[in-house]
């Protein structure tokens, strides 16, 4: 699936929920099926510090692919970052360099994404397109 | 204490409070962050920018006279407030973090030396740690902390301790804004005077609540901000003893604190100009004197006993709520309520009350080494002003239940 695709078919679930409960025990119970990030990678140089709740970020290529993995000690945070797993990871740096995410705010989730320092969202997404160019300045320069 | 406010129509001065958030009506909690402000703030605000904008100290006209007297007023309605000796003594600032900046860059640099000690506490504002800390290594002076107990209230024993003649300087919060304690002030101060060492008081959270007259604390520096007191944002004071603010050098160059500019040298304006280069908040500052009138027009200890009603009621309330812990069980204590409840991260709290139209704060409140003290991360923070009901308060409880239900 395209990152588009996976965008799109991430909209049509919400379209699913008329109210803010389950839109949210979605996205807890997302949080609570995101398999954990291993202690491991729960290193300083991932961690993507919020003011309120923590996030990790571990990138790897898989191939031609870059992947990701992730945690939050927050469980809405952590739904929301599997959320954006989903759609980039497994896709080449280029696509995900080039990456326009959008479903944030269709499905009305934008707040989060908002650029307060509330969590580490909006800086995870910025992390994950910075691997994206990286990688992709490393095979070009290969 | 009971007291005599007729709170339906006090909230009737808050035009924010008929906000609607989420589809329900606004429950504001996060006063401690900032307080709602009243109808005749709001004019205040509007009036001057449609009638008499214009700047001051310099202009002849119309304008600049009655703005510049609308200043000055301000100046002697906080002189008024805070009890100063002196209008003189009133330094307007851009809030409490900025005239703490002042007292350790003009008073510390000039007056603190290598191996000098400075005493704050464990339960500080990063505000009134990171001034410190950069002073402290600028100049090679100590820094020590004041540490508290389990219920979040300082040792004094250990405060004592602390104290010797190497100690030059004590900057201490007069209440707390994570655990809402309120700090025996006036007994700092004077244990500090004993052994030579001057004290800054950050009043940021006290304001609102607690009487101040800084004569009777016999402080030398207190600092505070005014939208935490139902005042505008962008404003602040710091007082000073004259004697001391006279002795310091500027803090900042520009103009107004000048009384003659050549290249070859400047000579400084007298206080409190000296301190106040450039422009300054002109609106916010003629505005915050009618915060002040309707602070004093409730009453302080009005005030203070309804607030402390709704904390009490609230203390007693969420003990239906399973696994929550109160941070901060002082004796002393301003309507700050700090929790954990267990196994539920406090951002979850916070996004979850705020689909429901409640406002608190979560997080570290700026108080990290306070959070490491009692081995949290964060807590989730309900701080209640004149404005808030106890019915809000059942709305915080069945939205905690929620919470609970949710990510049970």
């Amino acid at each position: 699936m395209t990152i588009n695709e996976t965008q799109d078919e991430l909209i049509s679930d919400f379209e699913l929920f008329d109210d803010w409960e389950s839109k949210y025990e979605f996205i807890i119970d997302l949080g609570k099926q995101f398999p954990p990030l291993e202690e491991q990678y729960k290193t300083e140089d991932n961690i993507i510090k919020g003011c309120q709740s923590r996030v990790w970020l571990n990138a790897y290529m898989d191939g031609e692919l870059l992947k990701f993995e992730a945690d939050s000690d927050a469980i809405i945070v952590r739904g929301l970052v599997s959320m954006l797993v989903k759609v980039l990871s497994g896709h080449t740096p280029q696509e995900i360099a080039s990456a326009d995410v959008y479903f944030m705010e269709k499905v009305g989730l934008h707040q989060h994404l908002a650029q307060t320092r509330s969590n580490g969202l909006a800086a995870m997404l910025k992390q994950m397109k910075a691997y994206g160019f990286a990688y992709q300045a490393k095979s070009v320069n290969a | 204490m009971s007291h005599n406010l007729d709170i339906a129509s006090i909230r009737n001065d808050f035009p924010i409070l008929n906000e609607v958030v989420n589809g329900k009506q606004l429950v504001y909690f996060d006063n401690a962050a900032t307080t709602q402000k009243p109808r005749l703030v709001l004019d205040a605000l509007s009036g001057y920018y449609e009638h008499y904008n214009a700047n001051i100290h310099r202009g002849i006209h119309h304008l600049a006279e009655k703005a510049t007297s609308a200043f000055e007023q301000s100046r002697k309605r906080l002189q008024a407030f805070l009890n100063a000796e002196h209008s003189e003594e009133i330094i307007f600032t851009y809030g409490t973090t900025d005239g703490i900046n002042l007292v350790a860059s003009a008073y510390g640099r000039k007056f603190l030396q290598e191996g000098d000690e400075v005493i704050i506490s464990t339960m500080e504002h990063h505000s009134n740690i990171v001034p410190w800390q950069m002073l402290c290594e600028e100049k090679g002076c100590v820094l020590k902390v004041i540490p508290i107990n389990d219920q979040g209230e300082l040792l004094m024993d250990e405060y004592e301790k602390l104290l010797t003649e190497r100690t030059k300087f004590v900057a201490v919060v007069h209440v707390s804004n994570a655990l809402g304690t309120i700090n025996p002030i006036k007994e700092i101060i004077s244990k500090a005077h004993a052994v030579g060492a001057k004290v800054l008081i950050d009043g940021a959270q006290a304001s609102s609540h607690i009487q101040i007259d800084v004569q009777d604390l016999d402080c030398d520096f207190y600092s505070l901000s005014l939208h935490k007191i139902y005042g505008p944002t962008g404003m602040g004071i710091l007082y000073g003893k004259r004697d001391l603010l006279n002795a310091m050098p500027p803090y900042r160059g520009g103009g107004e604190m000048i009384k003659e500019v050549t290249f070859a040298k400047t000579t400084y304006n007298e206080l409190p100009y000296k301190f106040e280069a450039g422009t300054p908040n002109i609106a916010d500052v003629v505005a915050a004197k009618f915060a002040l009138d309707y602070v004093d027009a409730l009453g302080k200890p009005n005030i203070a006993a309804y607030e402390n009603e709704l904390l009490a009621y609230a203390t007693e309330a969420v003990k239906e709520i399973e696994g929550l812990r109160i941070i901060g069980q002082a004796k002393e204590k301003v309507s700050v309520l700090s929790f954990v409840i267990e196994g539920i991260h406090h951002q979850d709290i916070g996004v979850l009350l705020d689909q429901q139209g409640i406002a608190v704060r979560t997080g570290h409140h700026c108080t990290q080494p306070l959070m490491n003290r009692f081995g949290i991360t964060g807590t989730s923070r309900a701080s209640f002003a004149v404005y808030n009901t106890t019915e809000e308060i059942d709305k915080l409880i069945q939205g905690l239940h929620k919470v609970k239900r949710m990510l049970g």
